[in-house]
Parts: C-alpha cells; sequence; structure tokens
C-alpha cells in the first residue's frame, strides 16, 4: 500500500484543479468497479453491487494549495490560498504549478510587525523570473505545495495526506472487496478544501441511505498540544463529533460494533477544530445518516503531514467489516 | 445600450425590494424570450430557445437587487434609525441623500457640523447604528406616517454620461442585467437559454439558489458588475480589476472556483476574436454562481463581469467599451458552447 500512497500523495491536485490525481485514481478503482463515471463538479463516482441498502464511501481528492493573483514589475508573484494555508508553513516552502513549474516562498523584509507571524499578503513566490515578462505562471494558476513521500520507521510523512489517505484506503478496500450486500457508491470529491462542495453535489445524485467519510483528523499526542484523546497508533477514529457535525449515532454504533466484533483498536473523535465532507452529505436533501472514519494525523495542513501505517491499515480492515455483511 | 442600463441603475430595488427592477426587466425582454415568469422568490425566470437540436439548458443570472438601507426605528424627534442591507461602507453614508419609501422622498443623512466637532472626532468613521436620517419630520408621529418601519431606502443619485464612461448607482448588478438583456435581445443560440433575473444577492445569494434549483441547469454563467479598484496605491501590489481592460473572469473568489472548462471557453473566445479580458484577482468577493454551482447534483460555473470603480457606493463608474465587450465576449462565447465543452 506504500506505493499506493506515495503515488497519491505527490500527484498534484488542488481544490478545483483535480483532473491529474483523477486521472490517477481513475486507473486504480476502474478495474475493481462495475462502473465509474464523473459528475458535474467533476468528483469521481465509482459503483459496485447492485442490491440492498445504498452506502456512499467519500473521501476528498482534493489538497491545499495557492494561487497566483498578481505578477509585479520583477516577476514574483503573490498569492491567495486554496483552503487552509498558514503563513507560517509557507516560508521557505517550494510549491509546484500543475505543468511541474517549481518556486519558492520569500517574504517581505521590511514589515513593521517583523516579530509577528506575517500575512499571506506579505508573502511572494518566486519562479525565477528576472520580470513580468519571463514569468512563467499566470494570475489564476493553482500551485501545491512540494515535498517527498518519506517513511520513518512505522509513521508516513507527506504533503496531502489530508486526504489523499483517505483515497488509498478507500482503494485498498475497493481491492480487498470480493462481495458485498450493499449498493455501493465510493466517491472521490472535489474542493473539500474550499468548502466540501464536491461532497454535497454527488451525495445529492446518489441520495443514499448512509454515508461515511474517510478522512484525517488532528492528534492530542505532540508536544504542548491542545487537549484531544486521538493519538498517532491507537486505530482509526471514530467521528463522534467535530465543528461541522454530529456524527449519526447509528454510524458511530455501527463502526464501533464492527471493530470490536472483529478486534480492531480503535478511538472515539471529538475534533474541536475543523470538519469533513460528512458535514455537508448530511444536509442533503431528506437528510442522510452520516458518519466519519478518521485516520490520526499530525501537523495537518502541513507539507509534512504524518500518519501511522497500522492506522491505515486498520481503517482498510474496518470498512471491509463494514461492507462485507448488511448493515 | 446606455439606455437599458440608465434606466435599469436609476431603478429602485433594495434586497427583498426589486418590484421596480423586475418591472422594467419584463418588459425589455418581453418580446424576444419565448416564456416568462416570475418565481415564488421573485426571481425573473425567461427561456429563449435554442434553434439547435441538442437542448442543452444554459442559465446565465444577474442579479436584480441593490444594496441600500432599511428604516428601523424612530425618535421622539422624527429622526429615523437605519441598517444595512447587503454590505454597506459606513464612511459613505454622512451628508449623503437618498430616496425613501415607494414614493421616493428624500431623506438625508445627518452630520455634525464641522464647526462643531472636538479633536479627534473627524478621524473616526461613525457606525450605521449610531447614525440618523432625517426626512424633515417634526416629531415620532409625522416620521412614522411618513416612513413606516421597515421602510427601504436607496441611493439617490442619477445616471450620468461622462463621456465614454458612465456613472451611478447599484451598477451591481445592473450592469449584468443589462448585459444579459443585451443577449437575450439578440439571435437564439444553439441550447435553450435560461436567463435568471435574481432577487436577494447581495444579502446571500438568496435568490440564485431557488432559481437554479428551478432550472436545472447544465451549465451557468453569473454575470457581475465587480470591484475595480485600480485607483493610486502605495506599494506595487494587484488590482481586482482594472477600467478599460475588458471584461473580467473569475478563476476562484470566495464563494467558488470558476469551471475550468468554462473559463477556457472564454479565454479562447476572447484570444481568438481579439476582445480584451482580464483575470480578476483570485480570492476577493462572491457571486450568484456561489449558490448556482452546488445546485442539485452540481452545476458547471463561471462568472464574467464589467469592472466597475466605487460599486456599492452611489457612484458606481464603469466604461462603456468594457461594457460592450463583455456582451461581445458573452455572445461568442456562448456560440461555441456546446456539450462538448464540458466533456
Amino acid at each position: 500500500m506504500r506505493e499506493l500512497i506515495q503515488e497519491l500523495v505527490e500527484t498534484y491536485g488542488p481544490s478545483g484543479a483535480e483532473e491529474q490525481i483523477r486521472d490517477r485514481i481513475r486507473a486504480q478503482v476502474e478495474p475493481l468497479v462495475d462502473e465509474i463515471r464523473v459528475d458535474a463538479l467533476g468528483s469521481l463516482i465509482a459503483h459496485k453491487g447492485g442490491g440492498g441498502q445504498r452506502v456512499l464511501l467519500d473521501a476528498h481528492m482534493d489538497e491545499i494549495g495557492v494561487m497566483v493573483t498578481y505578477i509585479d514589475e520583477k516577476g514574483f508573484a503573490r498569492f491567495t490560498s486554496i483552503g487552509g494555508v498558514s503563513p507560517l508553513t509557507c516560508i521557505g516552502s517550494r510549491v509546484a504549478f500543475e505543468d511541474g513549474e517549481i518556486g519558492v516562498i520569500g517574504v517581505e523584509q521590511k514589515r513593521d510587525d517583523a516579530d509577528k507571524v506575517p500575512k499571506l499578503e506579505q508573502l511572494y513566490i518566486d519562479v525565477g523570473a528576472t520580470g513580468r515578462d519571463d514569468c512563467p505562471v499566470r494570475v489564476g494558476d493553482p500551485a501545491v505545495f512540494v515535498r517527498p513521500f518519506t517513511v520513518r520507521g512505522s509513521r508516513l510523512v507527506a504533503k496531502a495526506m489530508d486526504d489523499r489517505i483517505g483515497c488509498a484506503v478507500l482503494i485498498e478496500t475497493l481491492r480487498r472487496l470480493e462481495e458485498t450486500p450493499h449498493d455501493l457508491y465510493v466517491v472521490f470529491a472535489v474542493q473539500e478544501e474550499v468548502g466540501l462542495r464536491g461532497a454535497r453535489t454527488s451525495a445529492y445524485r446518489i441520495e443514499p441511505d448512509v454515508a461515511i467519510a474517510v478522512d484525517v483528523t488532528g492528534t492530542g499526542d505532540t508536544p504542548e498540544a491542545k487537549p484531544m484523546a486521538v493519538k498517532l497508533g491507537e486505530g482509526p477514529a471514530v467521528k463522534v463529533q467535530d465543528r461541522g457535525m454530529i456524527a449519526h449515532p447509528k454510524v458511530r454504533r455501527l463502526l464501533v460494533e464492527r471493530a470490536e466484533e472483529a478486534g480492531i483498536p480503535y478511538q472515539l473523535e471529538v475534533l474541536e477544530r475543523g470538519t469533513t465532507d460528512a458535514a455537508a452529505m448530511q444536509l442533503v436533501r431528506s437528510g442522510v445518516p452520516a458518519g466519519c472514519l478518521s485516520v490520526p494525523c499530525r501537523y495537518v495542513h502541513s507539507p509534512s503531514e504524518m500518519v501511522e501505517e497500522s492506522d491505515v491499515e486498520n481503517s482498510v480492515r474496518l470498512l471491509l467489516e463494514v461492507l462485507q455483511r448488511p448493515l | 445600450m446606455t439606455m437599458i442600463l440608465r434606466e435599469l441603475s436609476n431603478a429602485f430595488g433594495v434586497s427583498g425590494n426589486e418590484d421596480d427592477v423586475r418591472s422594467i426587466l419584463l418588459e425589455a425582454v418581453r418580446d424576444h424570450v419565448d416564456e416568462v415568469k416570475i418565481d415564488a422568490m421573485g426571481n425573473v425566470l425567461a427561456v429563449k430557445r435554442g434553434s439547435g437540436e441538442d437542448r442543452m439548458r444554459v442559465m446565465l443570472a444577474a442579479h436584480m437587487d441593490e444594496v441600500g438601507l432599511m428604516i428601523v426605528g424612530h425618535d421622539e424627534d422624527g429622526f429615523l434609525k437605519v441598517r444595512a442591507v447587503g454590505g454597506i461602507d459606513a464612511r459613505l453614508l454622512p451628508g449623503s441623500s437618498f430616496a425613501v419609501g415607494p414614493d421616493r422622498i428624500s431623506g438625508v443623512i445627518g452630520v455634525k457640523p464641522i464647526h462643531l466637532l472636538e479633536s479627534g472626532e473627524a478621524d473616526k468613521v461613525t457606525k450605521i447604528e449610531d447614525l440618523v436620517m432625517d426626512v424633515g419630520a417634526k416629531g415620532k408621529d409625522e416620521a412614522q406616517k411618513l416612513v413606516p418601519l421597515g421602510t427601504y431606502a436607496t441611493f439617490d443619485t442619477r445616471f450620468q454620461e461622462l463621456g465614454s464612461t458612465v456613472t451611478g448607482k447599484a451598477f451591481d448588478d445592473r450592469a449584468g442585467c443589462a448585459v444579459l438583456v443585451e443577449l437575450l435581445r439578440g439571435q437564439p443560440f444553439s441550447f435553450d437559454l435560461h436567463a435568471a433575473f435574481t432577487v436577494q444577492e447581495e444579502v446571500g445569494l438568496r435568490g440564485a439558489q431557488v432559481a437554479a434549483f428551478g432550472i436545472d441547469p447544465d451549465c451557468a454563467f453569473a454575470l457581475e458588475g465587480t470591484i475595480a479598484d485600480e485607483v493610486p496605491k502605495e506599494k506595487d501590489v494587484s488590482p481586482t480589476t482594472e477600467l478599460g481592460k475588458g471584461p473580467a473572469i473569475t478563476v476562484m473568489d470566495r464563494s467558488f472556483i470558476a469551471d475550468r472548462r468554462l473559463v477556457r471557453l472564454l479565454i479562447d473566445t476572447a484570444e481568438e476574436r481579439g476582445i480584451p479580458y482580464q483575470i480578476k484577482q483570485p480570492g476577493k468577493g462572491g457571486t450568484d454562481a456561489g449558490a448556482i454551482h452546488l445546485t442539485r447534483e452540481g452545476v458547471p460555473s463561471a462568472t464574467v463581469a464589467v469592472p466597475s470603480r466605487y460599486i456599492h457606493s452611489p457612484v458606481a463608474l464603469l466604461r462603456l467599451d468594457d461594457f460592450e465587450n463583455t456582451v461581445r465576449l458573452m455572445r461568442d462565447s456562448l456560440l461555441r458552447l456546446t456539450r462538448d465543452t464540458l466533456k
């Protein structure tokens, strides 16, 4: 699975420009399902089975990034964020544009408040240009952070674990899933990082009986972390609630019961910041019982997001327990 | 072309009270469309049937409403308390005049004479809640009779031509409405054109949300009058858009990320036809496309806007060549739009 994870995290795919990552995922998923299509906003929808209840599993394909807002006379590019990007993680970072063009992020030196965290407006991308005329990027071009995939012991580190690790979990689940009594839809959604947009419209079309998002969540196991019960290596986290949703108690119970029956480690998650596609799917049409299975992840929304390999494996095992039997 | 823009700009249409604008638009498009109706929220929905075999449904939206004020209270001396409807900058208000209520009676926002200001007072902006409107009433009873609670007020400025530039209120989004009227007055396209003149954009994209649900389009374009801010700046930083550089195409704003296939269509068309265009600075503002693209199972959407200085003020200003180029860019792009564009 490491190879798959590496391929997914290193592929370009900021919100709104998911074509490359969608093609990679499609190549992996197409042989494993009965039907596959791309919906109006660009989400990839895979369908398997036919009978039983309509189960929707979702992971988002998009990643955070930046977008060029202006090229100045000397060829420096100003930018805004795509999704939640902290200026702290930007300085000194490299970004890659869709065509592979690379830029480095610098910060204005003359700032009145030089001892404070700078604003995004005080940063710029240097693509090596000497002026407007030889600047290879244009206003409106999106870029993603560059950081190679690396393994430290049982920990996997990369950009875009949020939420390519969810995509990897769903692909691996489909690989191992032989039969399912459900009418299974697996959605690789666009534009989660800018407002849960793809999942909402995909879920509208599918009209599921139950929906589960697979995404990353924060942890409380780092130095001076804010209190949070989730730790790396203690198993996938079953969402109780976050800022955008309260998980449907039946979905929560389903995940907990299947984990306990199969002896799969799990943790319960209450996230005080952030939310997932499940929050949008829950409110579609006349309402959908929705929940979320989270892969614990340190340094979320930095270019070095860290997950524990056993949590990834146990996420796949738990989803298989859910999918192989009636709900 | 300026006739319809003039008429629309001068019309009264604060969010939730769009009747005057609606009447003008109904009159303007009636003879050029196959169907027209008003939906439950007050949107004007018109259909211009296509000439082609493939009857794709393409939605074009422009909002009828404008920012303004609402009267929310009367005091003993006959002054009116007001609140903003939509995004109004409190700096604009002291000393400005308003047309109040259906009879458009005159009201002014009072301001303390400069002779009486204490030191430091002139540097502060008075909050809208602390301002009062004066309609000349002599006491609470008269004020209540003249201007009941809930009455709307709009900037009392008239459209004027300054050579090839025009100024007036509400170019956001009567400029978009005028572009849409021009498109409806032209020849039919191959697809069915669903025009939506929407209500309540300025208070949260509300009309567009239900209009798009009803139309259920295959793709959509929001037509706007957007921020031009190439006013003098200290640093070499981005203007949102600039006057005279053609229609502004949105790539990403706070409400949505534009569909890349539609943006490509617009840019290719502009470049091939030699129509000037600009990319609106990403990340600023939001339009009806934000609501439309999330409708039902999703709608590929884009936004094209006429750049306008000083929007949300009584003295918006735009250039007629930008307006005409916006109509050209939309017409030429729509002539090339097929289902294959979205493949």
